[in-house]
C-alpha cells in the first residue's frame, strides 16, 4: 500500500494522476467496505430476532459471490444451486475486468493486503521490490485449482464417456459435430483430411474404450474439497470457528454459553499461517495458494481491460513493483493471470507510464497463467485418481461410520460431499451448538464437514429447528421445512426425520446396571409418544444378611436383620415382599425407624407368617428405545447423567437420508 | 586497537558495567527461583468450606395456608379471580416489592403443547403483581433445552417483557454453590441465586404435568428449575430431591395451571393428544397444597406421588389441602 493520502494533494496539479489517486481510494473504500461486511455477516450469523441477528441478512452473499463455490458444485451436481447464480456475475466481470475480485472484493485478500502492509512497511525500497517479484512458485495455485476441479468433476466425465456408449442418438450428433469441426479445420488450417479422419478415429475410439473400461467401476467419483482451501469459505470457516467463539463474552455477547467447537486446532493453524506467511511475502496465500485466484487467472485471460505500460517511457525505475499485491512483474512482461488490479503500479509510477486500459501494454504481456501442459494433466489426474482412491475406504458405502451424525435434511453422504464447502456456516447458526466440524471420522474428504455431537452444546438437536438446512449456501443441508421436518400436513406418511437413533447402553445406564432409578433420558425424548419407553422392573437390593419378619404393628413390619438406613431405602423408591405370602405385590417403603419398616399399605396382615423372609426391592423404570419414533435429536445423550461416556448415545443408524441404514421393517 | 584481527581488550568501564548487568539479572533469576520455590507437593484445590448461602422465607406471615381452586377455561380471568379470593395479590404483594416468577420454560415448544408455562398466564400475573405496586417483576428459569430458544418458542419472553416484566435468561455468573440446611442432596450444589438478588417476593409458577419418574411435575417439582449443575444426577433420588427443593425455597404463592393437564408422555408432551381440558387454576401460598389438589388433576393420589409426603415431613406445607383456607371458585 502505497501512501495514497499525501499524495492525494497532488492531484489536482496533472488531471492523469488524479484518475489513478482516487482509484487507489476507491480501491481502499471497497475493500474495506467488502471486509467490514464479512466481518458483519459473520455476527449476524446467530439465531435470533434482534437485529443484530440472522433475521434476513444475507450473509451468504460473498460465498455465493465465490465463483468457486458455484463452479465446484456444478462439476461435482450438475446443478447451480439457488444463490450461486451470484457467481456468474463475478465470472463475468473477471472476464471483461480482470482480478478486480482479488483486488477489491476478497476480504480474506484485504487481510493479507493490510498484513502485508504492516509486516513490509519498514523495508527499504528494493527489499519490496524483492519481495514482490515474480517466482515461479506462484503456479502451485493453478495446481491446487486444477486439482480441486479435476476432484469434483470425476462423476461428470463418467456421464460423458457413458454417453458415447449409451446413447446412440447423442453420439450420432457429437459425430456430426465433429465431422463439421473437422471440415471447418481442413478449411482453415489447410491439414489434410487423412490427418483429421485418423484424429477423428482416435477420439471415438478412445471416448468408446474408456466409457467401456469406466462402466460400473469406481474409478471416477466426485468430491468437492474447493472449500479446504478457497479463501471465502476458509475465512468464513476461521472466524466462525476460531475467532468469534473466542472473541464471544461480555462486552460481544453472540451466544448465551461457551460455544465449543473441537478439532479447531488445525482451522486455526491454518488461518494463522496464511495471515503470518504475509511476514516473508505480502499476499502469500493470494500469490501461491489460492485456488479462487488461480480461477480468476484462467478467467482474465482475455479481460478487455488490463493494467500495462502506456507507451515508451519506462525508465525501468522498478517504482511500479514496490507496492505491486500480485507480483505480476509490471515493469517488464506483466503477467496479467498475476495482476490483481490494486492499481498500486499506476500510483506509484512517476513517468505515468502505467495505466489500465484496452491496449497491450507496452512492454508486453503474458496473459496466460504459467503453467505448463505437463503441470495441468498431472494436476488434473491427481485429482481425478484421489477421490476414488479415498473412497476405496467405503466410507459412502459398506463401511460407513455411524458415529457421523449429519444434520437434518443433509443429502445422503455422497451426495453431502459433493456439495458441503466447510464453511461452518451451519455449525456458526445452530442455536444449541451440537454441530461440530468432522476431523477424520468420515474420512479424509469430509474433514470438516458438519456432524453432531451431542456431548456437547446447550441441548441436542431441537425438533422446532430448520436454521442449519436454510442457511446452508449449497444445500448439502437441504432447506427442510417445519413440516417436513416433523412429519406432518404432506409429509405425514413419510414420517419425521430421523439423523440418527439411540442406543442404551445397558452396561453404563444407572437403572439397567447400577440398580439406580434415573430415567432423565425418558423424561426428556421430545416426540410424542415418546421414543424412550420403560419397563418396571423389581429388583432385590444387596444386604449384608437377610431380614426376618418378627412381628407387625398395622403398617409397620418388625424384623430382625440388618439396619436399613431410612435416607437410602426410604425415599418412595424402595419397596418389600415377604416369602410364602400373599399377595406377592411389592409394598412401598414409606419410612424406616426403629421399629419397623413403615408401608403405604399392608396387604401381608393376613397370610404373612412370623419368621418369613423379608426381601427389599428397588422399583426401577428400565429404559428401551422405540426405533419406529426415535428421530435420533440427541437430547437423551445430552442429559444423561453419565456424564463422561454416555448410557444413551445416538448413532446414524436408522437415519432418514440413506434408506440403506434403515433399521427395522 | 589498531590490528583489525586482534581482540580488543575490555576496558574498566565497561566491565564494572557488565558486571553490574549480570549481578542484577544473577539476583532477579536467584530471587525469583527462591521466592517462588515450594518443596510440597501441590494438593488438589477443593471447595472451601461448605457454602452457607441460605434463601430468606418469601412467605407473607399473614397468608399461612391458602388455597383457591377457580374453575374456568380462560387463565387470565381464573388467575385474577383466584388471587382475589386468596384476598387479592395486594396483600401477598406489597408496594415497592421487588417480584421473581419462575415460570416452567423448561423445552423448547410451542405454548399450545402445555409443556411449559403458559404466556398468557405469565402475562396476566406480571400484571396482577405491577397493579399491586410492585417495583420490578422478573421471569426466569433454567430451562433444559437451549435457553433462548426455551423463551423464545415458549412465547413466555415475549409476553413477559409485553406486561412490564423483565427475563432473565441463565448464564454460568447467575449460579452460586448453595446448602440446604439438613438437606443431603443440595450441598455445595449450584443454585440460580442471581436473579432472586434483591427480591421480596417469590411466585412459583407450572402447569399439570405426567412425569414418570416422579408422577407428577407439578410446583413443588418445579423448583428443580432453579438447580445449575448436573442436577440430572438426582433423578436418582427425585422424591428426596423434590422434599429438599421445598426446604430450599419457601416461596410467596404458588400458581399451578390445570387449565390444559399434560395426563401422559409427560413432562415434555409434544403433542395436543398428550392433554386434557381439566380447566382448573390452582393458586396457593401453600405449594404442598396445591400439588396435592392437582395430584386429582392427573387421576392420581397423594399416595402416588412420595414427594407430597415427603416435602409435608419437612414443614413445607399441608397435604390435605381442605383443612386449609379452601375456596373453590367458578369463573365465566
Amino acid at each position: 500500500m502505497s501512501n495514497g493520502y499525501i499524495r492525494i494533494g497532488l492531484t489536482l496539479k496533472t488531471e492523469h494522476l488524479s484518475l489513478s489517486m482516487s482509484i487507489i481510494l476507491t480501491r481502499r473504500i471497497s475493500q474495506i467496505f467488502f471486509f467490514l461486511l464479512f466481518l458483519w455477516f459473520s455476527i449476524v450469523t446467530t439465531l435470533g430476532e434482534a437485529w443484530w441477528q440472522l433475521r434476513g441478512w444475507p450473509v451468504n452473499w460473498l460465498l455465493e459471490l465465490d465463483p468457486l463455490v458455484g463452479l465446484g458444485t456444478l462439476l461435482a451436481t450438475g446443478t447451480l444451486y439457488a444463490g450461486l447464480l451470484w457467481g456468474l456475475l463475478t465470472i463475468l466481470l473477471t472476464i471483461v475486468l480482470g482480478r478486480f475480485f482479488c483486488g477489491w472484493v476478497c476480504p480474506f485478500g484485504a487481510l493479507h493486503q493490510a498484513v502485508g502492509w504492516l509486516a513490509n512497511r519498514k523495508r527499504n525500497t528494493s527489499q519490496k521490490i524483492k519481495a514482490n517479484r515474480y517466482r515461479r512458485g506462484q503456479t502451485i495455485k493453478y495446481i491446487i485449482l486444477i486439482f480441486l476441479l479435476g476432484a469434483a468433476v470425476g462423476e461428470l466425465i463418467a456421464r460423458l464417456l457413458r454417453v458415447a456408449t449409451s446413447q446412440s442418438t447423442v453420439d450420432a450428433i457429437i459425430a456430426i459435430v465433429l465431422l463439421l469441426c473437422g471440415i471447418g479445420a481442413v478449411w482453415v488450417n489447410r491439414k489434410s483430411w487423412q490427418q483429421w479422419i485418423s484424429g477423428l478415429l482416435a477420439v471415438i475410439i478412445g471416448w468408446v474404450l474408456l466409457g467401456l473400461f469406466t462402466d460400473g467401476s469406481r474409478l471416477l467419483a466426485a468430491s468437492l474439497q474447493t472449500g479446504l482451501l478457497d479463501p471465502i469459505p476458509l475465512f468464513f470457516r476461521s472466524v466462525n470457528l476460531t475467532l468469534l467463539p473466542l472473541v464471544d463474552g461480555r462486552t460481544i455477547t453472540l451466544s448465551q454459553g461457551t460455544r465449543i467447537y473441537p478439532g479447531t486446532v488445525a482451522i486455526g493453524l491454518i488461518f494463522w499461517t496464511a495471515v503470518l506467511l504475509n511476514l516473508i511475502i505480502p499476499r502469500f496465500y493470494c500469490r501461491f495458494i489460492c485456488p479462487l485466484g488461480a480461477l480468476f487467472g484462467i478467467l482474465g485471460k482475455n479481460a478487455l481491460y488490463r493494467v500495462g505500460q502506456k507507451a515508451e517511457g519506462c525508465t525501468a525505475c522498478g517504482a511500479c513493483e514496490r507496492y505491486c499485491e500480485g507480483a505480476c512483474e509490471p515493469s517488464s512482461t506483466i503477467r496479467t493471470s498475476e495482476c490483481v488490479l490494486c492499481m498500486n503500479c499506476i500510483d506509484d509510477c512517476r513517468h505515468a507510464v502505467m495505466g489500465y486500459h484496452a491496449y497491450p501494454s507496452a512492454a508486453g504481456e503474458t496473459a496466460a497463467p504459467d503453467i505448463t501442459k505437463r503441470e495441468f494433466a498431472a494436476a488434473l489426474v491427481s485429482g481425478l485418481a484421489a477421490v476414488p482412491l479415498a473412497r476405496m475406504a467405503g466410507n459412502t458405502g459398506e463401511n460407513w461410520n455411524p458415529a457421523v451424525i449429519r444434520p437434518p435434511g443433509s443429502l445422503p453422504e455422497a451426495q453431502f460431499l459433493k456439495r458441503c464447502i466447510k464453511c461452518g456456516q451451519c455449525m456458526r447458526v445452530c442455536p444449541t451448538n451440537v454441530i461440530h466440524p468432522a476431523g477424520l471420522q468420515s474420512g479424509l474428504e469430509g474433514i470438516w464437514t458438519p456432524v453432531l455431537n451431542f456431548r456437547m452444546g446447550s441441548s441436542g438437536c431441537q425438533r422446532g429447528c430448520i436454521a442449519c438446512g436454510n442457511l446452508c449456501p449449497t444445500a448439502a443441508i437441504r432447506p427442510i421445512s417445519l413440516a417436513e421436518r416433523l412429519g406432518k400436513d404432506t409429509f405425514t406418511d413419510q414420517g419425521p426425520i430421523r439423523i440418527g437413533m439411540a442406543f442404551v447402553d445397558r452396561s453404563r445406564c444407572l437403572p439397567w446396571a447400577m440398580d439406580r432409578p434415573c430415567i432423565v433420558c425418558q423424561e426428556n425424548c421430545p416426540v410424542s409418544p415418546k421414543a424412550i419407553f420403560t419397563r418396571e422392573e423389581y429388583r432385590p437390593v444387596r444386604l449384608e444378611g437377610t431380614l426376618h419378619l418378627s412381628g407387625m404393628q398395622d403398617n409397620r413390619l418388625l424384623f430382625d436383620g440388618p439396619t436399613l438406613p431410612a435416607q437410602r431405602f426410604a425415599t418412595g423408591d424402595y419397596y418389600v415382599t415377604i416369602d410364602d405370602s400373599h399377595p406377592r405385590l411389592p409394598v412401598r417403603i414409606i419410612d424406616i425407624g426403629p421399629n419397623g419398616i413403615s408401608l403405604a399399605d399392608n396387604p401381608f396382615v393376613e397370610t404373612a407368617r412370623t419368621g418369613a423372609r423379608i426381601t427389599v426391592l428397588v422399583r426401577l423404570q428400565l429404559p428401551f428405545v422405540d426405533p419406529a419414533s426415535c428421530i435420533g435429536c440427541g437430547v437423551c445423550e445430552h442429559e444423561c447423567p453419565v456424564k463422561g461416556h454416555r448410557a444413551i448415545r445416538v448413532t446414524a443408524e436408522n437415519e432418514s437420508r440413506e434408506p440403506r441404514h434403515r433399521l427395522v421393517l | 586497537m589498531s590490528n583489525p584481527s586482534a581482540p580488543s581488550p575490555i576496558n574498566r568501564r565497561e566491565f564494572i558495567g557488565r558486571c553490574t548487568r549480570a549481578g542484577i539479572y544473577v539476583a532477579a533469576a536467584g530471587s525469583i527461583g527462591i521466592g517462588f520455590h515450594q518443596a510440597d507437593a501441590p494438593r488438589p484445590q477443593m471447595d472451601a468450606a461448605t457454602s452457607m448461602l441460605q434463601l430468606p422465607d418469601y412467605s407473607v406471615p399473614a397468608m399461612p395456608g391458602k388455597i383457591c381452586i377457580a374453575h374456568g377455561a380462560d387463565r387470565a380471568t381464573t388467575v385474577r379471580q383466584a388471587f382475589e379470593a386468596l384476598g387479592g395479590m395486594k396483600a401477598l404483594v406489597r408496594p415497592g416489592e421487588r417480584v421473581l416468577i419462575k415460570v416452567n420454560a423448561a423445552f423448547a415448544s410451542p405454548p399450545t403443547l402445555g409443556a411449559t408455562s403458559h404466556p398468557e398466564l405469565v402475562a396476566a400475573v406480571v400484571r396482577l403483581c405491577l397493579e399491586a405496586g410492585a417495583d420490578r417483576v422478573i421471569v426466569t428459569d433454567n430451562p433444559i433445552n437451549d435457553p433462548a430458544s426455551c423463551f423464545a418458542l415458549t412465547g413466555i419472553r415475549a409476553a413477559a417483557q409485553k406486561s412490564g416484566a423483565d427475563v432473565i435468561i441463565p448464564r454460568d455468573t447467575l449460579f452460586e454453590p448453595m446448602t440446604v440446611d439438613g438437606g443431603r442432596l443440595i450441598r455445595n450444589w449450584p443454585v440460580m441465586v442471581g436473579p432472586l438478588d434483591g427480591v421480596d417476593r417469590v411466585i412459583g409458577m407450572a402447569p399439570v404435568k405426567d412425569h414418570h419418574r416422579s408422577g407428577a411435575s407439578m410446583t413443588l417439582k418445579n423448583w428443580y428449575g432453579l438447580l445449575g449443575g448436573r442436577r440430572n444426577i438426582f433423578h436418582q433420588d427425585v422424591h428426596t430431591l423434590i422434599q429438599e427443593l421445598a426446604l430450599m425455597i419457601r416461596p410467596t404463592a404458588v400458581v399451578l395451571d390445570g387449565t390444559q393437564t399434560m395426563m401422559k408422555n409427560g413432562p415434555t408432551g409434544g403433542s395436543l393428544s398428550d392433554l386434557n381440558p381439566t380447566g382448573t387454576m390452582i393458586v396457593s401460598t401453600d405449594p404442598v397444597a396445591a400439588d396435592a389438589a392437582g395430584a386429582a388433576l392427573l387421576g392420581r393420589t397423594i399416595a402416588d406421588l412420595p414427594f407430597i409426603g415427603k416435602a409435608e415431613q419437612t414443614g413445607a406445607g399441608t397435604a390435605d389441602y381442605r383443612s386449609l383456607q379452601f375456596k373453590e371458585i367458578q369463573t365465566g
